[in-house]
């Protein structure tokens, strides 16, 4: 390289304007965010929550995931809601839901109640909103919620190719301003606790003349109010002063902050400047360091969800209960979530979480580490090749699994391999493709808190989420026997007795039940966590 | 000139279609359904997988998407993520911030590397030429998140000097500690690369003809040494602007700033295609402009170098 005898002083003069830039730039460096509290509790605070970007529009019936439930649901009441420490149903929006024989429900709404335009809430909102939730043509991801109620194949048809015949179902009825009916196809006990979740919410007229608009700024009748939405930022949300629920919120302002990483929020919360995150990030997990980080800061939760190993009748060699045993038995729950769960995982001792009404203790009985019994069933199954597990390996999935797969080896003296998928979608399309060659990880979070939300959509045949593709006619009419049962004790007796059915056959291993161990921040007072993963706005207290 | 720049514009057009034809096929064409993911662990209904697939030509075959999606690009309309956010109005809000915390880097880089790089090649071996060496072995050893993490961890949870992350939208002061992470690589190379170039051109004839003609030294080291020996650093900086563009991913995601590395990462995780597609078509853009600029300057510091 050569240069040349130009004289200039350009470049001396570039050089100290940069370095004068620069100089400034580091005196308007840092800032400190911590500040003391008083302990004080201030209605008019703001609680500032980690949130992920939606993945769909903001729209009751359009809205399945937790990044998007979190405002979804803050902004709309529906008939029936659950309370935030015990998940126990409770009348909202609605005066009565009466039936007598589960397939006719006559439901009155309050009167006054008002959406956050000023305009009133009425019956014709919540019979308007499911329609057009049904309706296939809008293809509303929660579609399929509506399914019980009569009319729906004919908004929905199930033939993918079919067009629907009329836009209303015809098990909706208006019975006035206040009153509605619904009829279902089949009786169904538990549509009373199901209205509870997300999709039943109503809509406002507004929504049904422009739903695009809508969504970027939507209108409902909940504890709070919608302010704004910056994509890949935040969405501010504030007190709803007229709402008329139970579950009013005790602060003024709700803050979803949205981040692209866990570990980055969590570091927020430890400096003060994030107030609630509802799942810890790995870093804090190993070797429990949460708990010295959090100490009183620690929100321990029960979330209403089980995880299992599902051990698929179409692979070869799996359909035979006396490996399934063997294997369920192998699996030393108890030390692989104490160890490498940290704590925020209990065994599964059924297929029913615990806490939900109608759970026993113990259901599953080779769920018990026992590897003796496990050897003399592993030598009976006559199975031979090598055993697979298959999940999708991040958001800290693989090293439970991993875990569980040396249990088995160590006791059966048997190859069993981890085999990861490279995400969640991946995973699911290999699942729902039943394309599975061995075992595979099958989580269930509950919707609506009901034990058949345990079984229906799991172990019934061709459900949606059957994932061993399982089917025991006998377990079918069990199930379909407590669904038209409408005496809510003895429903639950006969899916009881479907749950123990099912726990014979061991279709899936149910091997552990969440916790659910979230953090807040020192400025926030109480919180708890629902059986759902979210904050219970209503329980939130934050300090001055 | 004029010819040589209006060359190299027109140049960028088949880049441009090249470019982006490949990265909508790589995006969309990767094997799987998108929506397996989207409901959980039960299938999405037909209905909405129908919808959505109306919604983004997913039937048609791949030119045909392509050309719809080019068509669409030229009015301006950049296309929709799967909830319903406009892809322009995405760019728009996290581009200046990326383009704050690129310039940060670009800074911290230049202004500290170029530092450094000038006083070792100037003195040669000795304690400062050792340190140099054994810092920037330092630093392009360790990756950019663990940089990243450790400031983070240090300066904003121990020690509480900085916050955690970053605001909204962000002053260039918040920045100063996201663009030493991002930065500390290419801050590295700078050193390395001035150094050299100078303890070469220290030698160089016309420098001992300058020091005969009874220069002053600052003139010689500042104008005849340093304007020389800075061409491949500025090279090497030009082209790193554009790579710091689309490389803050890492510290984007740290930080939790808000600018196109985090909009690229979010959108290969939730497979949202468009806005994959958009922000790597703009960043095509930059980068090009970028190798343009840096071309140009290259006769501003050196007049011996024509462009036609």
């Amino acid at each position: 390289m050569e240069g040349n005898m130009r004289r200039s002083r350009r470049l001396w003069g570039a050089a100290a304007v940069v370095t004068t830039l620069s100089l400034v730039l580091a005196a308007c460096g840092g800032g400190s965010s911590s500040s003391g509290s008083s302990g004080e509790v201030d209605p008019n605070g703001t609680f500032t929550v980690y949130g992920t970007e939606p993945q769909n529009t903001l729209i009751p019936t359009n809205t399945n995931e937790l990044g998007g439930s979190k405002a979804v649901d803050a902004m709309f009441a529906e008939l029936v809601a659950f309370k935030g420490d015990n998940a126990q149903p409770y009348n909202q929006m609605a005066e009565s839901i009466t039936t007598t024989d589960s397939k006719v429900f006559d439901i009155k709404i309050k009167q006054g109640w008002k959406f956050h335009d000023g305009t009133e809430v009425k019956a014709k909102n919540f019979v308007d909103a499911w329609n057009y939730g049904a309706y296939s043509p809008n293809g509303q991801i929660n579609s399929t919620f509506f399914e019980n109620i009569q009319g729906y194949d004919d908004v929905h048809p199930a033939d993918d190719n079919a067009k629907p015949t009329t836009d209303k179902m015809s098990g909706l009825v208006l019975k006035g301003d206040y009153e509605f009916q619904v009829t279902l196809k089949a009786p169904f006990s538990v549509f009373a606790t199901k209205i509870g979740y997300t999709a039943f919410a109503p809509l406002p007229d507004v929504f049904f003349s422009d739903p695009k608009a809508f969504a970027q700024h939507p209108i409902g009748n909940g504890p709070m109010k919608f302010v704004s939405r910056t994509p890949n930022v935040d969405i501010k949300l504030t007190r709803n002063d007229d709402y008329k629920g139970q579950d009013k919120v005790k602060f003024k302002d709700l803050n979803i902050k949205i981040y692209a990483s866990q570990e980055t929020a969590y570091q927020d919360l430890l400096s003060n400047k994030l107030d609630f995150i509802e799942t810890l990030p790995p870093s804090a997990l190993a070797g429990s360091k949460y708990k010295t980080d959090l100490k009183d800061n620690l929100v321990i939760g029960h979330l209403l969800g089980i995880s299992t190993i599902a051990v698929p009748y179409y692979v070869p060699g799996y359909d035979n209960l006396d490996l399934r045993k063997a294997i369920s038995m192998a699996i030393d729950r108890a030390q692989i979530t104490k160890t490498v769960m940290n704590d925020t995982y209990v065994p599964a001792d059924g297929y029913v979480s615990q806490g939900i009404e109608g759970y026993r203790p113990a259901v599953c009985e080779f769920c018990k580490f026992d590897p003796t019994a496990a050897k003399a069933a592993f030598a009976k199954s006559g199975f031979k090749g090598k055993l697979t597990i298959a999940s999708n390996a991040d958001g800290g999935r693989k090293e439970p699994l991993v875990a569980a797969c040396n249990s088995i080896k160590n006791v059966l003296g048997v190859e069993c391999d981890f085999v990861p998928a490279t995400d969640f979608g991946q995973w699911r399309s290999i699942v729902t493709g039943h394309k599975l060659t061995g075992m595979g990880r099958s989580d269930w979070s509950a919707d609506y808190p009901s034990i058949e939300d345990f079984l229906n959509p799991i172990y019934r045949t061709g459900a949606s989420s059957n994932d061993s593709v399982y089917s025991n006619p006998a377990v079918d009419q069990l199930l379909q026997q407590a669904d038209s049962t409408p005496d809510k004790d003895a429903a639950i007796k006969i899916y009881q007795q479907a749950e123990d059915a099912i726990a014979k056959d061991l279709p899936s291993i149910p091997v552990w039940d969440e916790k659910g161990v979230a953090a807040k921040s020192k400025h926030t007072k109480t919180v708890t966590l629902d059986f759902r993963r979210r904050a219970d706005y209503s329980s939130v207290e934050v300090t001055k | 000139m004029i010819r040589y720049v209006l060359r190299r514009l027109l140049q960028l057009i088949p880049v441009f279609f090249g470019t982006t034809f490949l990265i909508y096929v790589l995006v969309w064409a990767v094997p799987g359904d998108p929506f397996s993911g989207k409901c959980g662990q039960t299938a999405c209904p037909q209905a909405y997988v129908d919808l959505m697939t109306e919604k983004f030509h997913l039937n048609d075959n791949l030119i045909l998407q392509y050309l719809k999606y080019l068509g669409s690009l030229f009015t301006g309309d950049w296309g929709e993520t799967f909830n319903g956010t406009s892809v322009g109005e995405l760019i728009a809000t996290s581009y200046p911030i990326t383009l704050r915390l690129a310039l940060v880097a670009v800074l911290i880089e230049a202004v500290i590397g170029l530092t450094a790089g000038v006083l070792t090649g100037l003195r040669g071996k000795g304690f400062l030429d050792n340190l140099v060496l054994v810092s920037t072995t330092f630093l392009i050893s360790l990756p950019v998140f663990v940089t990243a993490i450790v400031l983070q961890l240090v300066l904003g949870t121990e020690l509480g000097i900085i916050d955690t992350s970053v605001s909204d939208n962000p002053s260039f002061g918040e920045l100063i500690v996201p663009g030493i992470a991002l930065g500390s690589l290419s801050m590295a190379y700078v050193a390395r690369l001035t150094r050299t170039s100078i303890a070469e051109n220290r030698h160089a004839d016309y420098i001992r003809t300058a020091i005969a003609k009874g220069q002053p030294n600052s003139r010689v080291v500042g104008v005849h040494l340093l304007r020389n020996s800075v061409i491949p650093v500025l090279t090497f900086l030009g082209t790193d602007l554009g790579a710091l563009m689309g490389g803050a991913i890492v510290t984007e995601g740290v930080f939790n700033i808000n600018g196109l590395g985090g909009l690229i990462f979010r959108g290969i995780q939730n497979r949202e295609s468009a806005t994959v597609v958009g922000v790597v078509v703009l960043l095509v853009l930059v980068y090009l402009l970028m190798s343009l600029i840096v071309d140009l300057l290259y006769a501003v510091l050196d007049p011996r170098i024509r462009y036609d």
